[in-house]
């Protein structure tokens, strides 16, 4: 049997020059063709979702769309506004670019192979710490988009430039906050090292059962997985969370005044964040470049050589075309249960969550198991306890309109007597006056009230 | 020197010239972006000190929050492009405390060390920052954790005037 080879730490930092040029290469080239077939495939799925063809001219099933798109758009004019900040105008589509493609690079896309003689790991570089290499890059994308926004020097993108900061900080903390949870359970911060430690399920034993665990997090460490992917989109600035480009209120949000190369650099940093976005979801939480479970009991080869290629870009598709699901069902959340939903919902789940997760640990640890059974059953005892007697939430009664009357902050506009009968106006008296009665034809005698 | 030596001296004259120019320029916007360049400088010292946790969540927590929100309460009151000639600065006050206590720091540890070689313990890995936080320095942690939950609420306070008034 064939054995797939994890890298460890120390296997990174060796690779001659040649071989790491042609990984961030081979980097570069892979967000861009997704970015192309991501666009086409978003506006095939999108199209099949609403029962149209979609696009089907450009060759084949419409694949060259979106090339022909972007050759358009590089020859279109340049267009700089007057009231513009010129330098930042110009800078801020790269920085949410190069954002995008540097938390690609220590994605994980394989185990060792070897490339001409060289052992290397399919991975750019790794760190110790490089989930939060990741994390910094998506928080510092942040900034093409709200310098952008505030650069062009008009409101609508102004509004939407604050929308993204604001949302982009808020979901931020629950995403950390589901990554915690992984650190905690894979005992690193390192990509690699938490692909290889979903390989296989940890035993567990529950009150003399025992079970195997679930290899991959998505399963073990299910509100985690949901918060995450939530969190990933609101991040992403995807639909139902778009808000920062919301066409129907605000044009196209932080990139109206864009045009030409730039506007093309924004529309690639959304899908590159997305594929970076799907990526870091398949390695944190779906068991990274590993085959899925089935594969590998029938083909024990399947997770070595080049073949986890194939797995970890199976994956990056399916959850692209999540996002792409989630954009076609769902409308736009209004902006404050958007905000509702991340610090109120969220994040108070996620705290809980990662305390009962390190409750679990300890007892699971460091509890001889007598202890740790009464432990369990006073948490049960104190869980209903609490369920039993949670004080129900008493509404206060409805303010009187007198009572909102009275409350204005001085200053406030004059407020009409609340007994005010308005007259109509003359127009309107006018118009009844004229009109010929409603039951016409129904009192022949024409009588009139 | 080292290219270690070399780094630090350059990413310290990054830090401390963008610093000096957050708080010259005239443009309210740039002067955040200043800032970011001289966080950022900042979390290249730690990685060239080996401390790659700290760096990157310096990164994180400055870079990408605490500027931004910086940056998003300017641009929810007035966003300025270009040079803002109204703001009043007390230079004089700030020179004083802040060049002080720079060159007073300063002093104090080129005094306390002079040419003594400290040699660099182990990588600040994520494993030994938990064990001296929560081991050596667990009540400053928790101080510093009541400090910031005790300004948040009154933060909340201050800005809800609806909370706590009676009628």
């Amino acid at each position: 049997m064939i054995v797939a080879q994890d890298p460890t730490l120390q296997d990174f930092g060796h690779d001659p020059w040649w071989l790491i040029i042609a990984k961030i290469v081979a980097i570069f080239v892979f967000g861009l063709v997704m970015t192309l077939l991501g666009v086409w495939f978003e506006r095939r799925v999108v199209a099949r979702m609403a029962v149209r063809p979609g696009l089907n001219q450009a060759g084949p099933f419409g694949l060259l769309q979106t090339l022909a798109d972007g050759l358009k758009g590089a020859f279109k004019e340049d267009i700089m506004p007057r009231t513009a900040d010129k330098v930042v105008f110009f800078f801020a589509p790269t920085i949410a670019v190069i954002c995008g493609f540097t938390a690609l690079s220590v994605i994980p896309f394989g185990p060792m192979v070897s490339i001409f003689g060289h052992k290397t790991a399919l991975q750019v570089t790794d760190v110790p710490v490089s989930v939060l290499l990741v994390f910094a890059c998506s928080g510092m994308a942040v900034y093409g988009i709200v310098l952008g926004g505030w650069a062009s020097g008009s409101t609508y993108p102004l509004l939407g430039g604050l929308r993204s900061s604001a949302q982009m900080i808020s979901y931020e903390v629950s995403m950390g906050l589901s990554i915690v949870a992984v650190f905690m359970t894979a005992g690193s911060a390192s990509t690699s090292q938490i692909v290889a430690a979903q390989r296989s399920g940890q035993p567990i034993s529950f009150f003399g059962l025992d079970l195997t665990a679930p290899g991959w997090y998505a399963i073990l460490l299910i509100p985690s997985f949901l918060i995450f992917c939530i969190a990933a989109v609101g991040e992403t600035n995807r639909a139902p969370f778009d808000l920062p480009e919301a066409e129907s209120e605000l044009v196209a949000g932080y990139m109206t005044e864009y045009s030409s190369l730039k506007f093309l650099l924004f529309m690639m940093s959304e899908y590159v964040a997305m594929v970076g976005m799907s990526a870091m979801v398949t390695t944190l939480f779906l068991g990274g470049w590993r085959a899925p479970a089935p594969i590998t009991t029938f083909w024990a080869g399947a997770n070595s050589g080049w073949w986890p290629l194939l797995w970890i870009t199976a994956k990056i598709v399916i959850m692209l075309f999540v996002f792409v699901w989630l954009r076609a069902t769902l409308p736009r959340m209004r902006y404050d249960t958007f905000m509702r939903l991340g610090w109120r919902v969220l994040l108070p789940i996620n705290l809980v969550w990662i305390l009962v997760l390190a409750a679990i640990k300890v007892l699971r640890e460091d509890v001889d198991s007598t202890s740790r059974n009464l432990i369990l059953a006073g948490a049960i005892v104190a869980a209903l306890l609490a369920a039993l007697l949670w004080p129900s939430k008493k509404k206060p009664p409805a303010p009187t309109l007198e009572e909102l009357a009275k409350s204005r902050p001085a200053g406030s506009f004059p407020l009409p007597p609340m007994d005010l009968q308005v007259p109509p106006s003359p127009r309107a008296r006018r118009a009844v006056a004229e009109r010929e009665p409603a039951n016409v034809g129904a009192a022949p005698e024409g009588e009139q009230e | 020197m080292t290219a270690a030596d070399v780094l630090l001296l350059g990413l310290g004259a990054v830090a401390v010239g963008s610093g000096l120019l957050v708080v010259t320029t005239r443009h309210l916007v740039r002067a955040g972006l200043y800032l970011v360049v001289c966080l950022g400088a900042v979390a290249g010292l730690y990685l060239v000190l080996t401390a790659e946790l700290v760096a990157w969540v310096q990164v994180l927590i400055y870079v990408g929050a605490v500027v931004v929100l910086l940056l998003f309460a300017v641009m929810l009151t007035r966003a300025p492009i270009g040079a803002s000639d109204d703001l009043d600065r007390p230079g004089w006050p700030a020179l004083l405390v802040g060049g002080g206590a720079g060159l007073g720091l300063a002093a104090l540890l080129v005094d306390a060390f002079r040419w003594t070689k400290v040699d660099l313990p182990e990588a600040g890995t994520a494993e030994r920052l938990g064990t001296e936080i929560f081991r050596s320095w667990v009540l400053p942690f928790e101080v510093l954790s009541v400090l910031l939950l005790a300004a948040l609420v009154g933060a909340i306070v201050v800005s809800r005037p609806d909370i706590g008034t009676r009628e």
